[in-house]
C-alpha cells in the first residue's frame, strides 16, 4: 500500500487548484492512502477546502507564524520531519512546488521525480524531457521515499464533496531566519486565471508593443478567456512574466487555446500541447504553429483581430 | 564576497530538434551540437558582472560529466571565469549527487556564493540548486530575474506564478537564475586563446568520496503524443464558423 503525503499550495486563505490536481495524480496510484499537509500561520480555511477533496483521508495542519509565507528553507524541514511512514511525498510542479520539493528531497537524501505526467505503478512514472520532445519512463528506488512533483496540466482537479478528518500535526524542526520575503508584486486582473481558464488567448512578438497587446485583451474579454504570451512578448515588456507560457513559463491545458502572432517554437508548444483545440493566427503560412493547430488562419493579425472581436 | 561557483552543464543545444532513438534507449545525441545549458550561461554572466563590479575576487566554473564537458568549461573560461573544475564521471549522476559534489567543492574551496541555472534544458528537472541549499543549510533564491548584491545580503527578484516575489537572503546563498536576468556576452577569439592557459582541474568522481545517493532509473524513452495538423480557414467568418462548430464560440 502507498501512503502519500501531498503538500498543499495556498495563499493563506484559498487552496490553489494545483493541489486538487496533485491529489488526482496521487489517486491513480493503486491502493493510495492520501493525506494533505497544510503549512500556514492560520491553516483553518485552507484545511477545510483540502478536506473536501475526494480520495483524501486526513488533512494535517502545521501552524506556525513562520509559515505565513512559503519559504522553502522554512517549510522543508517541517515536511521532512513529517515524512516518516509515508511512501510518497508529492507537490505540484508550479513555482511553489518546484522551489520547495527538491529541498525536501535533499533533506530526505533522495532524488526527485519532477513533472509526473502519468503513473505507471507506485514507483514508475512518465515525465517529459527536452521541452516535451521526449517522454521518459523512470523508476524510483523501491526502498526509499518517493518525492515528486506533478505536472498539473496532465490532470483534472479531484472532485469535492469529501469530509476528511482534520488533525494538528506536531513536528519539531529548527527553522532558519536567513531568508525573508519582502514583497510580492502580482498583476491584479479580473480575467480568468491562466492556469485554470477554460479558454486562453495568447499573443507573441508580433503584437509589437504593450498597446498592441490590447487587441489580445479585447478578444479575451469577448471569449471570457485568460491571457497568455510567448517569451518574446514578455522579454519585450509587452506583458508581465506571469503570463509566459512554455518550457520555462506556465504549462496549460485549456479547452481552447488561440495563438496570435506566435511562431510556435518548441519551448512554447510544450506549454500548450494538452489544450483541447488549438487555433493559430499568423501571417506566415510556414510558421511551425500551424503544424499542431486544429484551426489555422493565415492573415495579418492587425486586420483580423478587430474583425474577429466584432464577429464574436 | 571572495569566490563564486557557477555550474555549467553540457546539454544538447536548444536549437536542435531532439529525437528519440528508434529503440527507445535514449535520445539521439550522435553528431548533435552540444552547448552550455542556456540558464547556466546566464548564471556565469551574472557572476562575471559581480566580479567586474569589484564585489568578488574569483569566478570558478564546474561541470560534472565525461571529458567532453571540458569544451563547455573552456567556453566558460573564455567568457571570463578564472578557473574550471571538471568532476569526471562516466555514468549520469542525479541532481542529489551533483548537489553533493558541489557541496564538497564549496567546503574545499571556501565558496561564498553559488550561481546555477534554474533548470537544465535536457532533463528539465529544476532541482540541483534547491538540493544544494538544503544540504549546505544556506538560503536559496530560485528563478531570479534581477539581483541586487549588498555586501552580506542579496535582494533577489524571483519570477513566480503569481508575478514577482522580492526576497532578501543572507550570504552565502544559492541563487538559480531565470532567462530575463541578463544577456550573456559573446566570446571573442582572443579570449578563446587566453582561456587555453587558464587552469582546468580534473577530479575523478570517486576521489571526491561523494555518495550520489539512490538514483532514479531511466527505463525507456518514447516520442510524445503527436497532434495532427488540422484545417485551415480562409477568413474570419470561416474561423468563427469552425469555433461555433466545436461549441467554442
Ligand atoms: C532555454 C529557453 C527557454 C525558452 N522558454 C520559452 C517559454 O517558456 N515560452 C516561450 O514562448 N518561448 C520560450 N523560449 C523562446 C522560444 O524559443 C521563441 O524564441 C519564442 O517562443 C518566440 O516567441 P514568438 O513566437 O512570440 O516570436 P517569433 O518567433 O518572433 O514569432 C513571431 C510570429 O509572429 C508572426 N507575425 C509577425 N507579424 C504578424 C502579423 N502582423 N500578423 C500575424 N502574424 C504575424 C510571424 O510570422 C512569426 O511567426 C525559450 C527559449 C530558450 C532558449
Amino acid at each position: 500500500m502507498s501512503k502519500i503525503l501531498i503538500i498543499a499550495e495556498h495563499d493563506g486563505s484559498i487552496l490553489n487548484s494545483s493541489t486538487a490536481k496533485t491529489v488526482a495524480c496521487a489517486a491513480t496510484i493503486e491502493g493510495a492512502e492520501i493525506d494533505i499537509a497544510v503549512l500556514a500561520s492560520t491553516a483553518g480555511p485552507v484545511a477545510a477546502q483540502a478536506a473536501e477533496l475526494e480520495s483524501v483521508t486526513r488533512v494535517l495542519i502545521l501552524e506556525r507564524p513562520e509559515n505565513e509565507q512559503a519559504i522553502a528553507a522554512i517549510l522543508a524541514p517541517q515536511i521532512a520531519a513529517l515524512a516518516g511512514g509515508y511512501s510518497h511525498i508529492f507537490g505540484p510542479s508550479t513555482t511553489f512546488g518546484k522551489d520547495l520539493m527538491p529541498h525536501v528531497a535533499a533533506l530526505l537524501s533522495v532524488n526527485q521525480v519532477s513533472d509526473i505526467m502519468a503513473v505507471e505503478s507506485s514507483h514508475t512514472f512518465k515525465r517529459p524531457i527536452y521541452a516535451g520532445s521526449a517522454v521518459a519512463t523512470v523508476e524510483a528506488p523501491g526502498d526509499s521515499v518517493v518525492v515528486g512533483t506533478v505536472r498539473i496540466a496532465s490532470y483534472g482537479a479531484a472532485n469535492g464533496g469529501n469530509s476528511a478528518a482534520i488533525e494538528s500535526a506536531d513536528v519539531s524542526a529548527d527553522l532558519p531566519s536567513h531568508t525573508r520575503i519582502l514583497e510580492v508584486q502580482s498583476g491584479v486582473s479580473d480575467r480568468p486565471d491562466l492556469q485554470t481558464a477554460a479558454k486562453v488567448v495568447a499573443g507573441g512578438r508580433a503584437l509589437g508593443s504593450e498597446e498592441g497587446f490590447d487587441l489580445i485583451y479585447r478578444l479575451a474579454d469577448k471569449l471570457a478567456a485568460g491571457v497568455g504570451a510567448s517569451r518574446a512578448a514578455v522579454d519585450a515588456g509587452y506583458v508581465p512574466n506571469e503570463m509566459q507560457i512554455g518550457q520555462t513559463g506556465k504549462i496549460i491545458a485549456p479547452d481552447l487555446y488561440i495563438a496570435i502572432g506566435i511562431s510556435g517554437a518548441i519551448q512554447h508548444i510544450t506549454g500548450i500541447k494538452d489544450a483541447g483545440t488549438i487555433v493559430a493566427i499568423n501571417k506566415d503560412e510556414e510558421a511551425p504553429i500551424f503544424e499542431i493547430a486544429d484551426i489555422g488562419l493565415v492573415s495579418d493579425l492587425f486586420n483580423t483581430l478587430p474583425e474577429l472581436i466584432e464577429a464574436l | 564576497m571572495q569566490k563564486i561557483l557557477v555550474g555549467l552543464k553540457r546539454v544538447v543545444d536548444y536549437n536542435v530538434r531532439v529525437r528519440v532513438k528508434s529503440d527507445g534507449s535514449g535520445v539521439e545525441t550522435d553528431g548533435v551540437k552540444m552547448s552550455i545549458n542556456p540558464f547556466d550561461e546566464i548564471a556565469l554572466e551574472e557572476a562575471l558582472r559581480i566580479k567586474e563590479s569589484g564585489q568578488a575576487a574569483e569566478v570558478i566554473v564546474i561541470s560534472v560529466g565525461t571529458g567532453d564537458a571540458q569544451q563547455q568549461l573552456r567556453t566558460g573560461l573564455a567568457m571570463g571565469a578564472d578557473r574550471a573544475i571538471l568532476v569526471e564521471s562516466e555514468g549520469s549522476v542525479g541532481s542529489l549527487g551533483i548537489a553533493r559534489i558541489f557541496k564538497s567543492i564549496i567546503d574545499r574551496d571556501s565558496i561564498d556564493l553559488v550561481l546555477l541555472g534554474k533548470q537544465a534544458i535536457d532533463d528539465d528537472n529544476s532541482q540541483t540548486g534547491q538540493m544544494l541549499a538544503a544540504i549546505w543549510g544556506r538560503p536559496q533564491a530560485t528563478f531570479a530575474s534581477q539581483v541586487e548584491w549588498n555586501g552580506d545580503k542579496a535582494k533577489v527578484t524571483r519570477e513566480v506564478d503569481a508575478g514577482l516575489e522580492i526576497t532578501e537572503v543572507d550570504l552565502p546563498a544559492v541563487v538559480t537564475v531565470d532567462l530575463r536576468l541578463n544577456e550573456p556576452r559573446y566570446v571573442k577569439l582572443p579570449d578563446i586563446m587566453k582561456a587555453k592557459k587558464k587552469p582546468l582541474e580534473t577530479i575523478a568522481m570517486a576521489d571526491l568520496g561523494v555518495d550520489p545517493g539512490p538514483e532514479i532509473k531511466e527505463l525507456s524513452f518514447e516520442p510524445p503524443a503527436e497532434r495532427e495538423r488540422g484545417v485551415m480557414v480562409d477568413d474570419v467568418a470561416g474561423l468563427v464558423a469552425a469555433l461555433k462548430d466545436k461549441g467554442l464560440a
